[in-house]
């Protein structure tokens, strides 16, 4: 099975190409999350107003909810490199999904933590079997299983290719995890209430939280960027290019 | 019948064979020399398609293996380190999977093959029971069931008595004559009667 | 078909030859099951509350146990490598694995856990509950597993690894299949709950192989 693809899709093939491109895009996602989590954190834990209910404490889903939204988005996002990288044989794919997966194990483990932190002054416990939590921390060892497949191999390529074939089958599990997860949820605490699920939250509350989600996905691409370069300039270590860059930088 | 062309194969960044070209015609036998480490299991993995990761090109009967992968695997039979034998099954067990393996290339049953190897009253033995010399008979006589045109051996000839070395040359050289091919590597010496055989030596 | 035929009938009799692959995982199952009476209480209010889990939990780490072995030997003895060079397909010689290990573990814990329903004070409506998730919920397991044990079967130390990279799959049976067991136990109606037991092997038994097969291919490579 052959599928023609754009011409950039096989520069991106390219270990050199991709990081002078990579190189290029790198400052402004780090200005941009810069700026945008600032403004995020300044916003929705100063000026925005206190929930009526939780009063000040809600104030933690500026970080809360924009970490499990990239924890996911991670996983898909090294799902679809690794799939790429499988089918059209690409090292990059690989390379890219591999430096995705200890910051999307990071981003599960913030997320856990501030919901445990949450949890103290809104259940009473620093842990509840809640579905949302549950599903973070299934997520949470999905990464586990790919950083450990990853480090179990001593031959790269096959490392890459086995944690793309478990990312593949994790992707597919994921929403039957949350399904289940939840579905468990109600049979055993009917009508809970659930982090993050609110219903109706003024524009004053969400759109600080729309700057930090993006300012996550900022920051999320401004670190994947350089661990992907860091792993091209480690895998390509006797092309010419790296030692070009080598020897420019000496 | 096969034919390489510049092939080149890199294990943990190091080079193990580069521009290797050779081909191979009906009726040769061709010897890999090397010594430990020089990459003949690589490259005889490389040729029955275990490994993928080399840079070059194989040709079996002028179509590139890589298209034709399947029809390729079908006339092929190769024995490497670990021969695939189950200590457990008996040699008849094991040697009727591996006719399944190859529904189309059988010839012979299994019990001449058995007697023919010196294997004749052990059919119904579990080959863990049988000595390390008897069980590599076992994969010796696999050879003797075998109708594949293209051999591939890595090592035949270790663990065999004299005469099991003898016998299996002897059937090396018949497969030949009989318009096979035959790629193995040894450091054993082929006292051949004809010029079938060709070497090649990966130190160079 | 004939391939599929001829890779069980050998599983099976390989199985056969060496028994304690067959009885191994039952064993753990029981003794796993006695642990609990010892470690919580033998009161029959707390146990039989707490059956449906400790079974079910049981059964799923008899299954992950059995299944580090279940391509090792192929590996080693160069059976799976003879498979890669013949014209046979690896997808359905995983197949064909998958459904002899389901049928000596699965299968025979399934059987085996009505009597350790009963130690546990399962009460006895639920028993077909039991068997009936167990019946539907492990083959999906043994799927599953599967894959892990393809992707570590090449490694030194895959067997820490197989827990690792298959329970966090593992978990949406282990909660229906409990959950079956549960609703049995409250003389709910199990149909809806077996019903997604049998969605979930559809699905996994419409995409494992593939999974298995690649993962069998790559560890061969290696």
């Amino acid at each position: 099975m052959k599928i023609t693809m754009p011409r950039w899709f096989y520069q991106l093939a390219s270990p050199k190409w991709c990081y002078d491109i990579l190189g290029m895009l790198s400052p402004w996602l780090g200005l941009a999350a810069l700026i945008l989590l600032s403004v995020g954190v300044v916003w929705g834990l100063v000026f925005a107003p206190p929930d009526y209910q939780q009063g000040n404490s809600y104030r933690i889903i500026y970080i809360h909810v924009p970490s499990a939204i990239l924890a996911q988005s991670c996983f898909m996002l090294m799902a679809v490199a690794g799939a790429i990288g499988m089918i059209w044989k690409m090292k990059v794919a690989h390379i890219v999904a591999k430096s995705a997966a200890p910051i999307g194990a990071s981003m599960t483990i913030i997320a856990l933590s501030t919901g445990a932190i949450w949890g103290k002054p809104t259940w009473g416990a620093w842990w509840v079997w809640d579905a949302r939590l549950t599903s973070m921390l299934i997520l949470f060892f999905l990464y586990i299983g790919i950083i450990a497949l990853y480090s179990a191999f001593e031959n790269k390529a096959s490392g890459d290719q086995a944690a793309a074939i478990l990312s593949l089958v994790g992707i597919v599990n994921i929403p039957i995890i949350k399904y289940s997860v939840e579905w468990w949820n109600t049979l055993h605490q009917p009508a809970s209430f659930t982090l993050t699920k609110k219903p109706a939250m003024p524009p004053e509350m969400w759109l600080p939280l729309l700057v930090m989600v993006l300012g996550y996905y900022c920051f999320f691409a401004f670190v994947l960027i350089g661990r992907t370069r860091i792993e091209l300039l480690e895998r390509e270590q006797k092309s010419g290019w790296v030692s070009a860059i080598i020897n420019e930088a000496r | 019948m096969l034919s390489v062309l510049n092939l080149a194969c890199e294990r943990d960044n190091r080079m193990l064979f580069n521009q290797l070209n050779f081909s191979l015609a009906v009726g040769e036998i061709l010897q890999i020399e090397g010594q430990n480490g020089s990459g003949k299991t690589s490259l005889l993995r490389i040729l029955c398609g275990l490994a993928t990761s080399f840079e070059g090109e194989i040709h079996w009967q002028d179509l590139n293996v890589q298209d034709k992968l399947s029809t390729y695997l079908a006339s092929i039979l190769y024995v490497g380190h670990h021969p695939g034998i189950k200590s457990s099954l008996t040699a008849e067990e094991n040697l009727r999977w591996m006719q399944q393996l190859h529904p189309h290339l059988n010839k012979g049953s299994i019990s001449e093959a058995l007697q023919k190897v010196g294997l004749y009253g052990y059919e119904d033995v579990p080959c863990y029971a049988l000595s390390a010399g008897q069980q590599r008979r076992v994969g010796l006589a696999r050879l003797y069931l075998s109708n594949h045109p293209l051999w591939i051996l890595d090592e035949p000839f270790t663990a065999l008595d004299k005469r099991g070395v003898m016998e299996k040359e002897q059937l090396i050289v018949e497969h030949a004559t009989q318009g096979g091919c035959v790629i193995l590597t040894t450091h054993h010496d082929f006292e051949l009667p004809d010029q079938r055989l060709r070497k090649i030596n990966l130190d160079q | 078909m004939n391939f599929l035929l001829a890779t069980i009938r050998r599983e099976l009799l390989l199985a056969f030859r060496n028994r304690s692959e067959i009885i191994n995982p039952l064993a753990f199952f029981v003794i796993v099951i006695a642990l609990f009476p010892l470690a919580v209480s033998p009161e029959a209010s707390v146990l039989a509350n707490i059956a449906p889990g400790i079974l079910w939990v049981a059964a799923l780490l008899a299954t992950l146990l059995s299944l580090e072995s279940l391509f090792k030997q192929d590996f080693e003895d160069g059976s799976l490598e003879q498979i890669m060079v013949s014209p046979q397909s690896l997808l359905l010689l995983s197949i064909g694995k998958v459904i002899s290990h389901w049928l000596i573990s699965g299968f025979l814990l399934a059987l085996l856990s009505p009597l350790l329903g009963i130690m546990l004070f399962l009460p006895p409506i639920a028993i077909g509950a039991l068997v009936s998730s167990l019946l539907l919920g492990t083959p999906t397991l043994s799927l599953i597993g599967a894959i892990g044990a393809g992707l570590t079967v090449g490694l030194r130390k895959g067997g820490m690894l197989i827990s690792l990279l298959v329970l966090p799959l593992y978990m949406p049976v282990l909660i229906f299949g409990a959950g079956t067991v549960q609703a049995g136990v409250m003389g709910l109606p199990i149909g809806g709950y077996l019903a997604i037991l049998g969605a979930m092997l559809v699905l996994s038994l419409m995409l494992a192989p593939f999974a298995i097969a690649a993962a069998l291919r790559l560890s061969i490579r290696g």
